[in-house]
């Protein structure tokens, strides 16, 4: 049968949605996993602060970042190795660089585009090991990194990834983690009050393979850290947490991306933070994909954050993408609440001090993630930390 | 042999329309293991006598004394009330994000006593005081006050009270929101830290309900601010009948 209808669903000059917004010719992307991807700085518009991926952040604070030449040459480390941890630098061209991820927005495709060695950690064998990459003394350069840390099957590991003192750094960090792997990647962000980073993480979990990824941002001007992780075999499982405390004038960011891209893939994640003082301010995007071939996954994302005074502002925005109705649980959650006068009054009125009041509150709250750190010495430097942030050092 | 002494109290609260005076001169003496309970009719500073006593920055007194043994209380901050041996146990209780209950419990009773508790019989006393007030054990990993039921929340004062140990506490509208189940569970309480302390307690409460679990000394009619009528429980036995409607018609007579 051959009947010649008219369709009324073919799309008309005046209709909704055909016509170019007129900030630009911007389309939505639908999927998550869809957003455009180069590793080549030219192909991605200068920044303006209105891109989804920016329009929470300061941009006119790292135009030089996004948009100027960077300097790619080796950063200074302070390196605390372990048997089983080799740490060297790698070409441009190893076959490795690019496995886990490509970038999504201009600072990150800035830092792929000018970085001259790769800083290559890797971890092999099957013993419990820790170390420790310290970035440090980066100066007001703006700088372009890469690094890839990969665990080779079956191997176990703990990487710490610090920076301290000055720094105006882009850059991207690759996490490869191999067939029945578990490894444990902690960012730690303690850099100086005026530095900047921008940093990409993008993880790829192979079969069977564990994640635990730990972004520690405390210090610094601007530091957004964005870790993205690719569930791309089945039975992968990645735990990413967060921890962060904004003070004045501090911007913290994070842009938490999970795909779930093969069956019986699980992820956790869980952001806490706390803001105190005149513009602290920080952001958490949490993003979760769970694609067609993600049959069995099992998700929840969580965000909380604690307001300790007046002229902070916390954005918390989670999202959830299911394209297969065969999971086996997903779920997210996002809450920012204040300590206020009251509660103060409440403890204080069980006979505890003003200062020790506002310790037991901070620390209630964020120790659940300074825990699950794994190394008793960055936990109690950490604890410390946090403590000096509440005294307002 | 505790004494707290309230002498000529006036307390002034600040609002959007000013200033208000709530409390117009109150006279009270509380000895150690005397319960009093302050009745009065909503509005007339039942709470704001209870939340002056413990300090909070709200209320300002701009006349009269609160004395503990003989020390000036209104010097004291809020803390130091506390360590000097009052409780106010709140109408609301806020809730602490981030705090448990055994972790704020812990850190309250080595604020009061200077020094840590022993573990081993802190970890008892817990389990007992929470078991007495019927309180799953559970109760001591969940956030001070978090998700409680209104009857859960006042248990939690009266928990507090059982293991703070107070020499003073000012039970501001314990009964009110509860069942009788949980009124009973919550005055068993009260009764038992009186018994095994000595506390005197100021009670104060709108209805006569809670009079019948927690029998006062002594019982004090609030009315505008300043005590209108006190006299012994058989005070609270003619409340029941008749009501704050004669002190509300005396109050409006004389204010003409």
């Amino acid at each position: 049968m051959t009947v010649a209808t008219q369709s009324t669903a073919m799309p008309t000059a005046g209709q909704h949605g055909l016509v170019a917004h007129s900030d630009g010719p911007v389309v939505p992307v639908q999927t998550r996993s869809e957003r455009f991807r180069s590793v080549d700085v030219a192909d991605f518009a200068p920044v303006t602060g209105r891109e989804h991926e920016w329009k929470l952040s300061p941009v006119a604070a790292f135009a030089d970042l996004t948009s100027g030449e960077l300097d790619g040459a080796r950063l200074d480390l302070e390196t605390a190795g372990a048997e089983g941890v080799a740490v060297e630098w790698i070409a441009r061209d190893d076959a490795r660089i690019g496995t886990a991820g490509t970038p999504e927005e201009r600072a990150s495709a800035n830092a792929w585009t000018n970085f001259g060695e790769a800083l290559l950690i890797r971890v092999t064998g099957e013993d419990e090991k820790i170390a420790t990459v310290t970035r440090t003394g980066l100066g007001a350069t703006p700088r372009a990194a890469h690094t890839v840390i990969e665990a080779a099957p079956n191997s176990r590991g703990l990487v710490v990834l610090g920076g301290t003192g000055s720094a105006r750094l882009s850059e991207n960090v690759e996490v490869i983690v191999g067939e029945g792997a578990n490894l444990t990647v902690v960012s730690v962000q303690e850099w100086d009050d005026d530095a900047v980073h921008l940093a990409s993480h993008f993880a790829r979990i192979g079969r069977d393979a564990k994640l635990k990824h730990i972004v520690v941002s405390l210090g610094g001007k601007v530091v957004r850290v964005n870790p993205s992780t690719h569930l791309a075999e089945q039975g992968g499982d990645v735990e990413a947490l967060g921890l962060y405390f904004s003070d004045a004038g501090q911007h913290l960011e994070q842009q938490v991306y999970v795909h779930h891209d093969a069956p019986n893939t699980r992820s956790r994640v869980t952001y806490k933070g706390a803001l105190q003082g005149e513009g602290a301010r920080s952001v958490w995007i949490g993003d979760v994909l769970i694609g067609n071939a993600a049959v069995g996954t099992d998700s929840y994302e969580q965000n909380r954050n604690l307001v300790l005074s007046d002229g902070t502002r916390a954005d918390s925005i989670p999202n959830l993408e299911i394209e297969t109705g065969d999971i086996a649980g997903a779920g997210h959650a996002s809450a920012t609440g204040r300590f206020d006068d009251e509660q103060l009054f409440y403890l204080m009125a069980r006979g505890i001090t003003e200062e020790e009041a506002r310790r037991l509150v901070v620390r209630g709250f964020l120790t659940e993630i300074v825990q699950q750190i794994g190394v008793a010495e960055l936990e109690e430097r950490l604890t410390a930390a946090l403590e000096a942030e509440l005294q307002g050092a | 042999m505790s004494v707290l002494e309230i002498k000529n109290l006036h307390v002034n609260v600040e609002t959007d329309q000013g200033t208000r005076e709530i409390l117009r001169g109150v006279d009270l003496v509380i000895n150690e293991g005397e319960i009093h309970a302050i009745m009065g009719p909503n509005g007339s500073g039942k709470s704001t006598l209870a939340y002056t006593i413990a300090g909070h920055p709200k209320y300002t007194v701009v006349e009269g004394e609160i004395l503990l043994d003989g020390e000036n209380v209104l010097e004291m901050s809020v803390d130091e009330r506390a360590r000097a041996g009052l409780f106010l146990a709140m109408q609301y209780p806020v809730e602490i994000p981030g705090v448990t209950v055994t972790n704020f419990l812990r850190t309250a009773k080595t604020a009061i006593d200077g020094e840590a508790p022993s573990v081993r019989h802190w970890v008892k006393d817990v389990r007992t005081a929470m078991g007495n007030l019927k309180m799953d054990s559970a109760f001591a990993e969940r956030n001070v006050n978090e998700g409680f039921s209104g009857g859960e929340k006042k248990r939690n004062e009266i928990l507090q009270l059982e293991l703070l140990k107070p020499k003073f506490a000012v039970l501001d509208e314990t009964d009110s929101g509860l069942d009788v189940d949980a009124l009973k569970i919550v005055s068993e309480g009260v009764n038992r830290a009186k018994e095994n302390t000595g506390l005197g307690i100021l009670l104060i409460t709108h209805y006569t309900r809670i009079l019948r679990y927690i029998k006062p000394d002594f019982v004090h009619v609030f009315v505008a601010g300043k005590i209108a009528e006190q006299g012994g429980p058989e005070l609270a036995d003619r409340l029941e009948e008749e009501g704050y409607d004669r002190y509300q018609v005396a109050e409006t007579a004389s204010a003409e």
